[in-house]
């Protein structure tokens, strides 16, 4: 079978784990994609809760300054905020150091791909979430504050939960877009999956081979997500009546 | 206009609940024009009155679910302390304060990611800090006695109206509250479920709760109120005792609304 397979498209050997083969090489990039895309979304899901409850119940300086963000930000797209945030910023915080007598420092790959993407992200969690927290039903609030609860304690025990069924849908594509976009840091030169497979394509000059596998890849990301996403939501409807469609 | 017609001198009881001077706006409209209330305990105070007279208004600015624009309300002998503006001065005090009464709403607001067994002990546990195993046990004796037994585990969209609307009192009586409110316990219910939560608020008078309800049944008002309440237009327009109240209506408004309401 693999044989026959590999007889009919020789280029398949190319994937092997071992050199010649470029098989570690992606998923090392995969790898790398993941871990960028969890560290981003964990910190877009923070900034999101926080921004969604600084914008429904913050002063009004709080408000316009969330408002700004979640504006430029969804305005500008990502390849040019991933190019000014990784270079500018890291320019400007060198600047900083040596103006205040340290070396310069150099930004770990990791680490901005997570601060950028990150940012990027929580601009659109704020608005999911905070969609999801306005759909929550007011009589379950007034009943938490009418036995005397203390707001953060009705944030956390009441608000958290019941918007979270609210909020898994639109939560789960930020997640699926997260995957993707870790795909724009190749500009900056980060390895991950999409740079690993353009390397070992044009290496190799087996490009159909190579681009057909990570989005093989791509797509087994997004199915597993489905799956522990669609888990999640019927946890998070615990109680409703309608368990919803899932993934 | 009859007021404060059966209030002895001698009475002792301590109040539990006492409104003076009660104003409410929304914006332009003035919702309650200065009304009284006092329930000593054991009391059982029943508003009553038309749509958009105030009554759920006056409820829940007992509460402070709305805050009053001007006036003195005193929770078991505590007086709350307000700002000029008429907001209350101290958040804890509000909070602490609200620990102490039991509010039952007319769309139950049971908390849907909970079983009714949690919600039970949530307040307690997670607020009064009641030990849990202590909190669970007093659940059971509350849910034995509003007849939910058997639906400790179950989640309320699973239950019907009267069910959730049993489960919420019970919820409400889960804090040891000093005093309960009704706001219009039984309008959300089909016709046939009434009766089972009416029975159940009919047990709590009997057994000597304070309670100030706000209702539309003006038969159980009769039988289980000790003081009636008849608000129009945000003014207190005749109170009493039920027999008089009801026997027999001074106020030409009151006349015409017992006939409406039959």
């Amino acid at each position: 079978m693999m044989e026959t397979l590999l007889d009919a498209f020789p280029t398949l050997a190319l994937l092997a784990w071992e050199p010649p083969g470029w098989g570690a090489n992606l998923m090392r990039g995969l790898g790398n994609s993941l871990q960028i895309a969890l560290g981003a979304y964990a910190l877009g899901l923070l900034i999101g809760t926080f921004g969604a409850f600084g914008k429904l119940h913050g002063g009004p300086v709080t408000r316009d300054l969330l408002a700004i963000y979640t504006t430029v930000v969804r305005a500008v797209p990502e390849l040019v905020l991933i190019l000014i945030l990784y270079f500018a910023v890291t320019d400007l915080v060198n600047q900083g150091m040596v103006a205040m007598g340290y070396a310069r420092v150099q930004v770990s790959g990791v680490a901005a791909g997570i601060a950028v993407l990150g940012v990027v992200q929580g601009a659109y969690s704020v608005e999911v979430i905070r969609g999801a927290i306005m759909a929550v039903p007011a009589g379950q609030l007034e009943a938490a504050k009418a036995m005397g609860m203390p707001p953060l304690k009705t944030a956390w025990r009441i608000t958290l939960p019941l918007m979270l069924s609210n909020a898994i849908p639109g939560l789960a594509n930020l997640w699926l877009i997260a995957t993707k976009d870790t795909a724009l840091l190749a500009i900056v030169g980060f390895a991950e999956l999409t740079l690993q497979t353009r390397q070992a394509a044009s290496s190799t000059k087996a490009f159909l081979t190579f681009f057909l596998a990570a989005g093989i890849l791509y797509l087994l990301v997004t199915l597993l997500s489905g799956v522990i996403f669609g888990r999640i939501e019927k946890w998070a409807r615990r109680g409703q009546r309608n368990h919803g469609a899932g993934q | 206009m009859i007021t404060q017609a059966n209030q002895t001198q001698a009475d002792t009881r301590p109040e539990a609940i006492h409104i003076e001077g009660l104003h409410k706006s929304f914006g332009n409209l003035e919702v309650l024009k200065g009304v009284n209330l006092t329930a000593r305990q054991g009391d059982v105070v029943a508003i009553i009155g038309g749509s958009g007279s105030g009554k759920s208004t006056m409820l829940r600015c007992i509460n402070f679910l709305e805050t009053p624009t001007s006036g003195r309300i005193v929770i078991g002998g505590e007086e709350v302390a307000l700002r000029p503006d008429g907001q209350p001065a101290n958040r804890k005090q509000i909070e602490h304060l609200r620990q102490s009464l039991g509010m039952v709403f007319q769309q139950f607001n049971l908390w849907s990611h909970k079983t009714v067994l949690e919600n039970l002990i949530e307040v307690p546990v997670h607020v009064l800090g009641t030990p849990k195993a202590q909190a669970i046990a007093r659940a059971q004796t509350l849910l034995a006695r509003v007849g939910l037994s058997e639906k400790a585990d179950v989640y309320p969209a699973f239950m019907s109206g009267g069910q959730q609307q049993r489960a919420a009192i019970a919820r409400a009586l889960a804090i040891e509250p000093r005093a309960m409110l009704f706001d219009e316990p039984t309008s959300a219910l089909d016709p046939e479920l009434v009766g089972e939560v009416l029975g159940v608020i009919r047990d709590l008078a009997a057994e000597g709760r304070t309670m100030i309800l706000v209702t539309h049944e003006m038969k159980f008002a009769r039988e289980v109120a000790s003081h009636v309440i008849y608000l129009h237009n945000g003014v207190i327009e005749e109170e009493g005792p039920p027999e008089t109240l009801f026997g027999n209506p001074q106020s030409e408004r009151l006349k015409q609304f017992l006939q409406t309401v039959g």
